[in-house]
């Protein structure tokens, strides 16, 4: 290709080609990746699919109290594919979220946070606040039950802030409850989020490219013996995973299309009756344990932004030099205990907060908290971490031959 | 184990130069654009006509309060369907015209189902204004018909082009009549 006179005339302005050839194709990445390295790439395209599916519904789609439902049911009914169009945005959310989730999990355990890595980290949990407000905003818009308490719901967490609360509260609206002028801005704030992600993830990549990708033991490589050539060789993997991300996808959009979604979504939006037990969607229900938790309104939303935004910081909590949790034998099994303790959290939020569950909710919260602040600087100083191998491709070397 | 990926371009030679490899990168690339023409599918079709949109196709107009003389405009998807009851005199202009003189050269008979109802999509066929005529006091062209205000296109009264811009006849839309004096459009 770089043979073609007009390619190499473009290129010369313009080294766009060289630039994609060197980060896309030739880019050496450590040769020992294993599948949990598949979901970045897979997040990507999910924004991709997210992105294009969401251009083509807002084609049809009428931001206004009076119509927005019914806009929606056309789209379901009327609108070739809309069925399908709606299921896959809808579904695609959720997972985004799975796969954004087992790629953050698998940060944590591999100790990709850790330096040269930090800005790249943190870029990540910035992606993941941008995707929190897209998907709550996103949620919004079919104007059903849920939409509509959840917009009152999450909205009026900022009521507790002190002083200027209601002000804010009453900004966010455009009114003095969630109605037409809301509606209108989350639309136009929904499509506008995506592509600030798309922004956000090409800093991501950058920041990643700069040091490379992390591996699985955690270890910098010491030459072009430890790594290979982006394509064929990831590129292949990821589309294997992407086959089987694929599979399970289809499964949902076209099996089990409203099994993560809540039937009270499909009533009407009715401002003067809230459902008897209203829950966000599945991905956000850890924070919403953590929010109920606390028994103080201000205390509650501290505690659920500061779970996010702990991640912020957890580069410099963790003071441990050793990266991946195979060589960490103490943090392996907090690290367990932490996606346990997460799971637990996500149950609670599931169920109404009284009794039993209210207090699982708050020993999980006080585990959450206690993991970042206490037991992770802790074992930075008092673990005794296994011996690392002096290279990449040591370990597999030194294998017997099959 | 690693190192059968470097060696592999080499093996596997077919009698006519071709590798396995090259016939895996045909047939993945085929299914690969197989792939992505049935997904973009459903994304493109979605941007056709709905349901809704095409159960509106059709509508029914009662053509029995109309005197001679009289022209009306109803809307079918979303265009203006000029109805026309012709007089005598109109009808005779439409079918002496001879047919060498037409740009767009059609039979007044062709384009009508009873001579007495002319039904003409009322858009003009150069760059798609509506034609004035409908009203009384508008200006009806030359030749009797319509007039298209924007570039000056004279319709005669069955409809045609005759002097001006336009390229082609008024388009008459699939009708039936239901009964004498009831016509179903589209």
């Amino acid at each position: 290709m770089m043979n073609n006179p007009v390619v190499k005339w473009i290129d010369h302005r313009l080294p766009i080609i060289t630039m994609m050839n060197k980060e896309l194709n030739e880019y050496p990445t450590p040769r020992n990746l294993n599948y949990w390295w598949n979901f970045g790439s897979l997040a990507g395209i999910v924004l991709v699919i997210m992105i294009l599916t969401g251009i083509i519904l807002a084609m049809q789609y009428t931001a206004h109290v009076d119509y927005a439902f019914d806009s929606v049911e056309r789209i379901m009914r009327d609108v070739n594919y809309g069925w399908m169009i709606r299921y896959i945005h809808a579904n695609g959310a959720s997972f985004f979220f799975i796969v954004v989730y087992i790629h953050i999990f698998r940060g944590l355990y591999y100790g990709s946070y850790k330096a040269p890595r930090e800005i790249l980290w943190m870029i990540g949990v910035l992606i993941l606040l941008l995707m929190m407000a897209t998907a709550f905003m996103g949620y919004v818009l079919p104007w059903g039950q849920m939409s509509f308490w959840g917009a009152t719901v999450i909205t009026n967490l900022f009521s507790a802030i002190p002083l200027v609360g209601d002000t804010i509260v009453t900004w966010l609206w455009g009114g003095f409850s969630v109605d037409n002028p809301t509606l209108n801005r989350f639309f136009a704030l929904h499509y506008l989020m995506p592509f600030v992600l798309v922004g956000v993830v090409i800093l991501h990549l950058w920041a990643l490219h700069r040091f490379g990708s992390n591996n699985p033991i955690g270890i910098d490589a010491k030459g072009p013996q430890d790594k290979i050539p982006f394509n064929p060789y990831y590129t292949v993997k990821d589309a294997f995973g992407l086959g089987v991300f694929l599979l399970f996808f289809a499964g949902f959009v076209f099996f089990a299309p409203n099994y993560l979604g809540h039937p009270d979504n499909y009533i009407p939006a009715n401002p003067l009756s809230t459902p008897a037990h209203i829950v966000p969607e599945w991905y956000f229900l850890p924070f919403y344990a953590i929010l109920r938790a606390i028994p103080d309104k201000l205390g509650g939303v501290i505690a659920m932004f500061a779970a996010i935004a702990i991640l912020f910081v957890l580069p410099w909590l963790d003071r441990s030099p050793v990266r991946s949790g195979k060589f960490r034998p103490v943090f392996r099994i907090f690290f367990w205990l932490l996606f346990i303790d997460c799971l637990i959290l996500g149950y609670c939020g599931a169920k109404p907060a009284e009794g039993q569950w209210l207090w699982y909710s708050r020993i999980a919260t006080f585990w959450y908290f206690l993991h970042f602040l206490v037991i992770i600087p802790l074992l930075g100083i008092m673990e005794r971490p296994r011996t690392l191998p002096s290279s990449i491709s040591q370990p597999v070397l030194e294998q017997p031959a099959e | 184990m690693a190192d059968s990926a470097n060696t592999a371009p080499t093996a596997g030679h077919d009698d006519d130069g071709g590798t396995r490899r090259d016939f895996l990168y045909l047939t993945v690339g085929a299914m690969g654009a197989i792939g992505a023409a049935v997904t973009i599918w459903p994304l493109v079709d979605s941007m056709n006509p709905s349901a809704d949109v095409l159960a509106l196709a059709s509508t029914e107009v009662d053509l029995s309060p109309m005197s001679e003389g009289q022209r009306i405009t109803i809307t079918w998807r979303g265009k203006p369907v000029f109805v026309d009851r012709r007089t005598a005199d109109q009808i005779k202009m439409a079918e002496e015209v001879p047919i060498d003189q037409l740009p767009d050269p059609q039979l007044d008979e062709a384009r009508v189902q009873k001579p007495e109802w002319l039904v003409l999509i009322g858009v003009c066929t150069h760059l798609g204004c509506i034609p004035l005529g409908q009203k009384t006091g508008q200006p009806r062209g030359e030749f009797g018909g319509w007039f298209c205000p924007c570039h000056g296109s004279h319709y005669d009264t069955s409809g045609r082009i005759r002097k001006g811009p336009a390229p082609a006849n008024m388009a008459v839309p699939p009708y039936e009549f239901l009964g004498d004096e009831l016509i179903r459009i589209g």
